[in-house]
């Protein structure tokens, strides 16, 4: 399952909710504010430990964050790979 | 492989009009279908003609109409949201008595049994909102 978060950890708990549900084989995807989440020196980022995390791109770029802020083995995606990863986990769960 | 995709925001409020739009057309730049696109909520602003935003900013509902055109896509609005918040077809004119329509080429409007529809007939759903 992919889950998508677009919610900056320091403006809800929806980042908490998705990492705290997500299984064994689960992928999650920050996109929107939600990429502030992957900022190696902010405190959300212990919640990513042990889970596949992917990042949309541009929306790092949009804030200025480039990817040497990232915490470490976050991998960084464009729109076309975004639609890889919709294409590759037969379930979409956006948390709104 | 078939997408559905459902927006819940209305144009320059949130950024999920504009995800929803780079992801719609690179799933087509990569040979996927988009069955269609449903408009709910706030989402169906996303389909007024009338709007003019400023010439060096992004055109929201102009980009979606061309979108549509150019790979026939189906562009729904819920009829309950679009009542509530003005969005009015020529059907709809008619029905509520109003004067006046301003759905945007490429819309139209009907009932969530598209959305059902839509997750049914496509091989993924994703929805973009707040």
């Amino acid at each position: 399952m992919l889950h998508l978060v677009n919610k900056s950890p320091y403006d809800g708990s929806n980042l908490n909710t998705a990492t705290s549900i997500m299984k064994s084989g689960d992928t999650l995807l920050l996109i929107e504010d939600g990429v502030y989440g992957a900022v190696k020196a902010g405190k959300a980022a212990s919640l990513l430990e042990g889970h596949t995390v992917s990042v949309l791109g541009p929306d790092l770029a949009a804030r200025g964050i480039t990817k040497d802020k990232l915490a470490d083995g976050i991998n960084v995606v464009d729109y076309a790979g975004f639609v890889d990863m919709v294409e590759a986990n037969d379930k979409v769960q956006s948390w709104l | 492989m078939k997408f559905t995709i459902q927006v819940n925001e209305g144009p320059y409020q949130h950024q999920s009009a504009d995800t929803a739009y780079h992801f719609a057309k690179a799933a087509l730049d990569k040979g996927h279908e988009i069955f269609r696109i449903f408009f709910y909520h706030d989402g169906v602003n996303n389909g007024t003609r009338l709007t003019t935003p400023p010439q060096d900013d992004r055109n929201i509902v102009n980009r979606w109409s061309e979108l549509a055109r150019e790979h026939d896509i189906d562009m729904v609005l819920c009829v309950a949201a679009a009542q509530r918040r003005g969005i009015v077809d020529d059907g709809e004119a008619e029905r509520n008595g109003k004067d006046a329509t301003n759905i945007a080429p490429g819309f139209r409007i009907s009932g969530l049994g598209q959305l059902i529809e839509g997750g049914i007939e496509s091989d993924r759903t994703i929805v973009f909102g707040d």
